[in-house]
């Protein structure tokens, strides 16, 4: 099969998510029915247990597997499948649902992502103890191992990080679903407490509880559930080596980012990303990741995002606005949830009804996640025609 | 005749003023104790005065390995394996694990020689170390001092021939410790000086040096056991030593490092020792042991080792009495230290040659060295075609590295990078680092630490430590 054998064959026709933040009052079950009904409402679908004849779930923190799911929507009698490839796994969730159509054997699928890392009674993830090697074993700890090398290569530092933060809080406060609704200022992360260097807390994505769904169907079936169905151009997952123990690594970029990219651009017929995607959500773990992605997926030249940053290219009304509705940095980032909550943004951002956060005319949107160590990269990119 | 062929020290770089312990501001050269940090422990410290003894010498020839301690973190589990291991020494040796007495350090390098002199055994790793605990506030806890030396006793006697020794025990409650106690206890100390200390080790010395119809002056260097340098000073005199015979105890610098004392003072004979010599070694506790030897030729030839003056010249203040307390778990806190399960036994023993020896392995098929050991290459894709190798005496180099403020040490943040070691690359924490002197490229070296102490047991791996100058042999 060649690389564009899904291309164009499958449609988003409903989209829905749930208030993302410290959810205290909701359990697992209550976020993923807020966030289904949304999608099932968008769709138009108002007999779920006739339409979705499948479910592909992602979620880290479960205790329960898929029938978590299942049994909050009610939906047996069919597959209900659980994904997980660490903060890939909304996207990974999202590519079995559209590969599932693309192979002809359902119509019509549902997509949850979700994850309630707040009832485990710590802020962030824990320090775990199980094993010897690699302590300490945490996110920031990871993934701040290309900062030293890229600083000294090409010249960035926290002030270029920090007004990525920025922008994604700013994002944030016009989205009504995101956790975080505060501007900061490029002092506020210089200043605030140091988690791992050159991390400061406000260049951490904020940890949430959270779901979204997402309703697929067979695009020649779309038209029948709304007027505006969003095609799916490309959807791709990439493992890489675990950067710690990889021999070639540089610590300039990750490695899966790019092989990724280079799959979703061709499955997609993409040439030449920076001028044809509208808009994107990339993977902001830390703000270094989000500068690392805009090199690692073509969106400027190597060494040369702090340039872009500072002169407002990734903002809502730059040239290729990032994070729209605040990122895994404001929105919240439940873990399972976050690939699927892209898909969410971009879908509204490409129907045009993104509100207050609303950019220009987008017919390319990509949504990225990057998960483990890192070692896996998942991209997905909607077209409105 | 048995005796020496390698010695080698290991003294924490911490250094805790007494000044700070008695809660006053830390003067600028004034007295301190050398202090094992949280990540340090006998197991650890015996483990790099081993590196420091063994370097330049085939590890497989060590055919016995005798570890002494007071402080080994098991009642039950042998140390001398554990030690064993992570030197990578092999399994076909006899171990040992020599406790309960501050003597047994000396009774160690006795029963070598013994071992030796016998024929069941031909190369003997002897290795001595404590970390004694005083409880806060005592004048144990002033006077005592942690470290670790080492020696390779064999029939050669390369450096220096064991020519006689002599013991005297006798029973006796100085100090002890019993099951359960975190601190050592400690009679009266006129009364352990007056009846125990000072007697028993005039007895064992005078002892040696009648049957040898010695005396006392023959002997160019005498190292003493001591509970304290006054204590120490009047077993001298009694003696008869003259100016000079005594060595260095380095009270104010180290401390009484309990079983390793007496052994950390013979390693600083030797450091400084000339063919000819003769030293005499007196040990304390339960009795005493007393120990003679003769400097040889061979001791011009051995490569320099860190011993005890590179390493008492490497020093890293401790800033607070709060810091020390935090070190040695001896505050109090909500929940208990890294409560659960801990690591699972059969991983630890799936992955000893990984976490304790620090082996990795070289691929056969392309060379290329990685880590930690897996089934398919990672450069060229052969599958189960490696050699073992080890890891832990080779040099590394910093790839790149991250501040962790979070992980649990007394003194936040730890420093954490990725080391190329021969082409593997190990994530990895750094120790004897300030953030400050952190360079990528800068190269590393490796120890033996205590990563966190989950499910009640000390759970060991390596640390990197910024590459040291080699040590020079001035001091002869």
């Amino acid at each position: 099969m060649g690389k564009d054998a899904l291309r164009d064959k499958v449609s988003v026709v409903g989209v829905g998510c749930c208030h993302f933040g410290e959810n205290w009052d909701q359990s697992p079950s209550d976020m993923i029915v807020d966030a289904a009904y949304e999608a099932y409402a968008d769709a138009g679908i108002d007999e779920p247990q006739k339409r979705i004849e499948a479910v592909f779930t992602g979620s880290l923190y479960t205790t329960q597997g898929p029938h978590e799911c299942a049994d909050a929507l009610k939906l047996f009698e069919r597959p209900v499948s659980m994904v997980s490839n660490y903060c890939a796994t909304g996207t990974d969730a999202f590519r079995f649902g559209v590969m599932s159509i693309a192979s002809g054997l359902y119509d019509t699928v549902l997509v949850v992502g979700y994850d309630k890392p707040k009832d485990r009674g710590v802020s962030g993830p824990s320090v775990m103890m199980d094993g010897v090697r690699d302590l300490p074993r945490t996110p920031a700890g990871w993934f701040s191992l290309c900062a030293a090398t890229y600083f000294d290569r090409y010249g960035a530092g926290r002030e270029d990080l920090a007004r990525i933060a920025v922008k994604n809080h700013h994002n944030g406060t016009l989205a009504p679903k995101s956790w975080l609704k505060r501007e900061i200022t490029v002092d506020d992360v210089l200043g605030a407490r140091m988690i791992s260097w050159p991390f400061g807390l406000y260049d951490c994505a904020a940890q949430t509880d959270g779901a979204a769904a997402v309703v697929l169907s067979r695009s020649d079936l779309a038209r029948g559930f709304r007027d505006d169905p969003v095609l799916v151009k490309a959807v791709t997952i990439s493992s890489g080596p675990n950067p710690q123990k990889d021999p070639g690594n540089d610590f300039l970029s990750w490695k899966p980012n790019g092989w990724a990219a280079a799959d979703a651009y061709e499955q997609a017929g993409i040439s030449d990303p920076r001028s044809e995607i509208g808009v994107a959500q990339v993977h902001d773990c830390f703000s270094l990741t989000e500068l690392l992605a805009y090199e690692d997926l073509g969106f400027c030249d190597k060494g040369s995002a702090k340039e872009h940053i500072a002169d407002g290219k990734f903002e809502l009304d730059g040239d290729l606005p990032v994070n729209t509705d605040g990122g895994l940095k404001a929105f919240g980032h439940p873990t399972g949830a976050t690939g699927v909550r892209m898909i969410y943004e971009n879908t509204l951002q490409l129907q045009g009804r993104a509100e207050k956060r609303q950019v220009k005319n987008p017919r390319l949107a990509l949504s990225h996640n990057l998960g483990g160590h890192p070692t896996a990269c998942g991209i997905a990119i909607l077209g409105r025609d | 005749m048995a005796g020496i062929s390698s010695y080698g020290a290991y003294i924490p770089p911490h250094r805790l003023s007494l000044d700070a312990l008695s809660g006053r501001a830390p003067l600028d050269g004034g007295p301190e104790k050398a202090v094992a940090w949280n990540d340090e422990d006998s197991v650890t410290m015996a483990v790099a005065a081993g590196v420091d003894c063994l370097a330049g010498f085939d590890r497989k020839l060590v055919d016995a390995v005798y570890f002494a301690s007071t402080s080994y973190p098991f009642r039950e589990k042998q140390g001398a394996a554990l030690i064993a291991r992570a030197l990578d020494l092999g399994r076909e040796l006899q171990a040992t694990d020599y406790s309960n007495s501050l003597r047994a350090g000396t009774t160690a390098l006795r029963a070598a020689a013994d071992a030796i002199d016998a024929g069941s055994a031909t190369c003997v790793l002897v290795i001595a170390s404590d970390c004694r605990m005083g409880a806060p506030g005592s004048s144990l806890e002033r006077n005592s001092g942690d470290g670790a030396a080492a020696f390779l006793v064999s029939k050669d006697s390369a450096i220096a021939t064991m020519e006689a020794s002599r013991a005297v025990t006798d029973e006796i409650i100085d100090v002890w410790r019993s099951e359960g106690d975190d601190f050592v206890h400690s009679w009266e100390d006129r009364f352990v000086v007056q009846e125990g200390y000072a007697p028993r080790m005039t007895e064992a010395v005078d002892g040696l040096l009648a049957d040898g119809d010695d005396s006392v002056s023959d002997y160019d260097k005498v190292a003493l056991y001591g509970p304290d340098h006054r204590s120490r000073a009047g077993v001298a005199r009694t003696l008869g030593l003259a100016e000079g015979q005594l060595t260095d105890a380095f009270f104010g610098r180290l401390g009484n490092a309990g079983v390793a004392f007496a052994p950390l003072q013979l390693v600083a004979a030797l450091e400084n020792g000339r063919p000819g010599e003769r030293i005499l070694v007196a040990n304390y506790g339960d009795g005493a042991d007393a120990l003679a030897l003769k400097v040889n030729d061979g001791i011009e030839q051995l490569p320099a080792r860190r011993a005890v003056g590179w390493h008492l010249e490497r020093r890293q203040p401790v800033t607070s009495y709060d810091q020390y307390l935090k070190a040695r778990d001896l505050g109090t806190s909500e929940w208990e230290a890294q409560a659960g399960p801990g690591l699972s036994a059969t991983v630890h023993f799936r992955e000893r040659d990984s976490n304790l020896s620090f082996c990795g392995q070289r691929c056969r098929a392309c060379g290329a060295v990685q880590f930690p050991v897996q089934r398919v290459c990672e450069s060229c894709f052969a599958r189960d075609d490696f050699d073992g190798t080890r890891l832990s005496d080779r040099s590394g180099k910093l790839v790149t590295w991250t501040f962790d403020y979070f992980f649990p040490t007394p003194a936040p943040p730890t420093v954490v990078g990725i080391v190329d070691i021969g082409g593997a690359r190990v994530h990895m924490q750094l120790v004897n680092c300030a953030p400050d002197d952190v360079r990528l490229g800068m190269p590393l070296e490796f120890e033996f630490r205590c990563m966190h102490r989950a499910g009640g047991r000390p759970n060991y791996y390596w640390k990197a430590t910024p590459a040291a100058e080699p040590a020079t042999s001035e001091g002869r």
